[in-house]
């Protein structure tokens, strides 16, 4: 236990204490570390003096710098919001035709709208636009409340069964869950629709049921769909003589629709995204198909 | 394990065990309309099971006062085997998060499954499991070491560790059942929390009583460490913890702190669990462990008084920086800032004193899987504690926040410095507890120590890739002043890191499945080796009398 014991490797004395074999060296502590020490405590002592630092009761110390952080992001967004007027405000008051002559605004369009679409729209619609089980593909010709611009902007403003007082409304009843019509002619219907977009379905063995399928049809389903079943894109009805299905188009499914409904639903954008963002979706979902011309 | 306490512990250890059946058998009963019913169930269980190994054992003969003259180390073989457990079974956990980031479909569509119930089983698996069992084992076993004294009681122990463990498997059973407080890192509700309380004191008092008897002058810098973990630990958990229970047949609870008060009072809790729980706790590990490996003193024990206090003192103010550019006052976020600057010094003072004090050892180092893990650990802590203190810069932060930058901080300290350091302490303390002369098969500590390597460099490129992308991504601007990317287009620019991370975390939870395997076959193994050296001192008997 002498103070005086030196280790051998470094030269270093000893502390003397001893705990379960393990000693300790008496180094003093390294001109770097506490050069690095007063380094460190200048950094912060500055940062003290020039920015928001200790509380005083009610208030705190403000800095020289008068850094205040609210201050500074309002400063910004006002800042970007006038460096983006040059041309959000040139799309606000142009008209859609316009603007598609534009190719300038195009580029615009196209850059703005990638992002616009992502962060609102892919998560129903997919970020390719051309949806999934159950949400619209946006890319086909296929359009349930018109593919013109003019219509795509409206739909996206007011939404589908949305809160908006003057969101689109679309809903099929639930024909068999209401017992508006019996089981055997929900079944027929289905054959009937199902026989539209498979034509190798119109077999001998079936052609009575597609028969009496299309009586009911015509019945009940003709004043949305249309009498020639390929939809009104007035009150949102889908065309149901295409490959393009929402919600399946197999038998079983085209059953489970018509016994229990269907009632979409697409939030409205007007209150979340500004008018120019809007017209910018609406031309940007326009060119992912190339709409409806 | 009920043969080593004396008559009058196995009355209260058996008392304490009923006493937690009636406890859960009231919950279940009051909580018979709430998730709470099945945990109610479940401590009725454990108590019930506890019961029953008392009172298996409790005729069996009563321990002489020859014991005495023995360290007390039972419940720390105990520790280090649910340590691994939980190891394997935290790692696993998140190997199989990173996973479902990367395929999601392997969330198989059940509600228990999905990545929001997963997730805390991983952390607290991995935490408090691994981490907590194996600072409890390793905490018992360098405070009697170093005061040459032995536990001053056996069943104080066993509360600590069984009723840590418990508390444990509440925690994570609750998160699946999608019971939560929602609060990061202490998502355990109101009951389990009030428990933890009853366990940390005694683990508290169990401590400085251990200290009391010390032979030895002074206390050793593993104990200060040691004990700043205990003490800290159980102001945080009470006041974060702080909630009002919807009634006492619910488990839900809500939190006594409002608004902006709140997440500054969980992100001072949360930073100081990194500070006390994985930072301090396992200095005290590698105060113990490196030094004993390496056969070297200390390098500098002024440095080692210098760290200490400056890391005990700066973390406390540090936590803000988890708000920067949030409601939080502009003031809170410099202080938070920094502090965290001032924080480097003493952090970087422990990490080059752990790593001086392998001057005159480096020979060992490469030889010695064992003491290259330590090693390794010791770097990992000099830089996470670097990017700590760098990522607590506001305008650092403000690329880093919300990216996987900070995950992959998170896994640098936490695989390359707790994970590391723990299975150095462990293939060191193995042998020591089990009387072998070493670990059943060295060449397995080696193909631990590569795997553990590769998979912590592979998960934290991976993730400081991924994060700084995405940093980027989201701040990217077009010529007209609107974002370049949507959130999607980021999310898909991190699947092959996501794909690297899991394969990382892989090889990370291999590396453990073979240490676990390695420890059982060491114990298993017929090569005894007595140390005479490794006893309390003597006059340690006479005080301890019955």
């Amino acid at each position: 236990m002498s103070v005086e014991e030196r280790d051998p490797v470094s030269g270093e004395r000893l502390t003397g204490h001893d705990w379960n074999g393990i000693k300790e060296l008496d180094t003093p502590i390294p001109r770097g570390v506490l050069l690095f020490l007063i380094v460190t405590h200048i950094i912060a002592f500055a940062l003290w003096v020039l920015t928001p630092a200790w509380p005083l009761g009610k208030s705190y110390t403000p800095g020289i710098l008068g850094i205040d952080q609210k201050k500074a992001v309002e400063e910004q967004l006002v800042a970007s919001a006038a460096d983006k007027a040059t041309w959000t405000k040139k799309i606000e008051v142009s008209d859609f035709p316009t603007i598609q002559a534009d190719e300038r605004m195009m580029l615009i369009v196209r850059s703005t709208g990638h992002q616009l679409f992502g962060d609102n729209c892919a998560a129903c619609h997919g970020s390719d636009g051309k949806g999934r089980a159950n949400y619209p593909d946006l890319t086909d010709d296929d359009w349930l409340w018109g593919g013109d611009v003019q219509r795509i902007a409206e739909t996206v403003s007011v939404g589908v069964n949305s809160a908006n007082a003057g969101s689109r409304i679309a809903e099929m009843p639930r024909f068999g869950v209401d017992q508006m019509l019996p089981r055997e002619d929900v079944e027929k219907a289905a054959n009937f629709v199902f026989s539209l977009s498979n034509p190798q379905f119109s077999q001998p063995a079936n052609v009575e049921t597609i028969a009496a399928g299309r009586e009911v049809f015509l019945a009940n389903c003709a004043t949305c769909h249309g009498e020639d079943a390929r939809g009104k894109q007035d009150v949102g009805a889908p065309n149901l003589t295409d490959e393009r299905w929402i919600y399946g188009g197999d038998l079983d499914t085209i059953i489970t629709t018509i016994h229990g409904g269907r009632r979409g639903h697409m939030p409205t954008w007007d209150q979340r995204l500004t008018p120019a963002e809007i017209k910018i979706l609406a031309l940007y979902v326009h060119s992912l198909g190339e709409g409806d011309s | 394990m009920i043969s080593t306490l004396t008559r009058t512990e196995r009355f209260l250890a058996l008392w304490i065990s009923m006493a937690v059946s009636i406890c859960g058998l009231a919950l279940a009963i009051a909580g018979r309309e709430d998730p709470l019913l099945i945990h109610g169930l479940l401590i009725l269980l454990f108590g019930l099971v506890c019961s029953y190994i008392v009172m298996f054992g409790y005729e069996e003969k009563a321990p002489g006062t020859e014991r005495l003259s023995l360290y007390y180390d039972e419940p720390i073989k105990a520790g280090v085997i649910f340590a691994m457990i939980w190891a394997v079974f935290g790692m696993f956990m998140g190997v199989w998060v990173a996973a479902q980031l990367a395929w999601p479909d392997l969330a198989f569509d059940a509600p228990w499954s999905g990545l929001g119930r997963l997730r805390p089983t991983h952390t607290t698996g991995v935490i408090f499991g691994f981490g907590g069992n194996a600072l409890i084992a390793t905490s018992f076993h360098v405070v009697q070491r170093t005061s040459r004294a032995r536990l001053p009681d056996q069943l104080s122990s066993w509360f600590v560790l069984v009723g840590y463990n418990m508390y444990c498997l509440i925690a994570v059973s609750g998160y699946l059942l999608g019971i939560t407080q929602s609060k990061e890192y202490a998502e355990s509700e109101w009951y389990a929390d009030i428990w933890l309380v009853l366990v940390w004191v005694t683990y508290f008092v169990l401590y400085i009583r251990t200290l009391a008897r010390r032979k030895e002058p002074h206390i050793y810098v593993a104990n200060w460490y040691f004990l700043a973990f205990i003490l800290v630990v159980a102001i945080l958990h009470i006041v974060n913890n702080l909630a009002v229970p919807v009634s006492l047949g619910h488990a839900k609870s809500y939190t006594v702190w409002p608004g902006v008060q709140d997440a500054m009072v969980q992100w001072w809790y949360g930073h100081n669990a990194v500070a006390f729980f994985l930072t301090s706790g396992f200095l005290g590990m590698l105060y113990y462990y490196l030094p004993v490996r390496a056969q070297r003193p200390i390098f500098s024990y002024r440095l080692s008084i210098l760290s200490f206090w400056g890391i005990t003192f700066f973390y406390m103010w540090a936590g803000s920086h988890h708000l920067h550019y949030t409601a939080l006052p502009d003031w809170v976020q410099t202080l938070g800032m920094t502090f965290s600057i001032m924080l480097l010094v003493p952090s970087w003072a422990s990490a080059g004193n752990a790593l001086l004090t392998l001057n005159g050892a480096w020979h060992r180092v490469r030889d010695d899987a064992t003491l290259r893990f330590m090693m390794i650990a010791a770097v990992f802590y000099g830089l996470s504690t670097f990017e700590g203190s760098f990522m607590a810069i506001r305008p650092v932060n403000s690329l880093s926040h919300y990216t996987d930058w900070t995950i992959g901080h998170v896994h640098a300290g936490a695989l390359g410095w707790v994970a590391l350091i723990t299975f150095g302490s462990f293939y060191t303390l193995v042998p020591v507890l089990w009387k072998r002369r070493q670990m059943y098969s060295p060449a397995l500590i080696e193909w631990h120590f590569w795997l553990a390597l590769a998979g912590t460099l592979i998960y934290v490129f991976a993730m400081w890739n991924s994060g700084i992308i995405q940093g980027l991504m989201w701040r990217t601007y077009t010529e007209e002043d609107t974002l370049a990317y949507s959130f999607v287009d980021s999310l898909k620019a991190m699947w092959p890191y996501y794909v690297a991370r899991a394969f990382g975390g892989l090889l990370f939870l291999i590396g453990a499945i073979i240490c676990l395997y390695n420890i059982l076959m060491t114990i298993r193994s017929p090569d005894k080796a007595e140390s005479r050296d490794d006893v309390p001192h003597p006059a340690d008997l006479a005080l301890a009398g019955e």
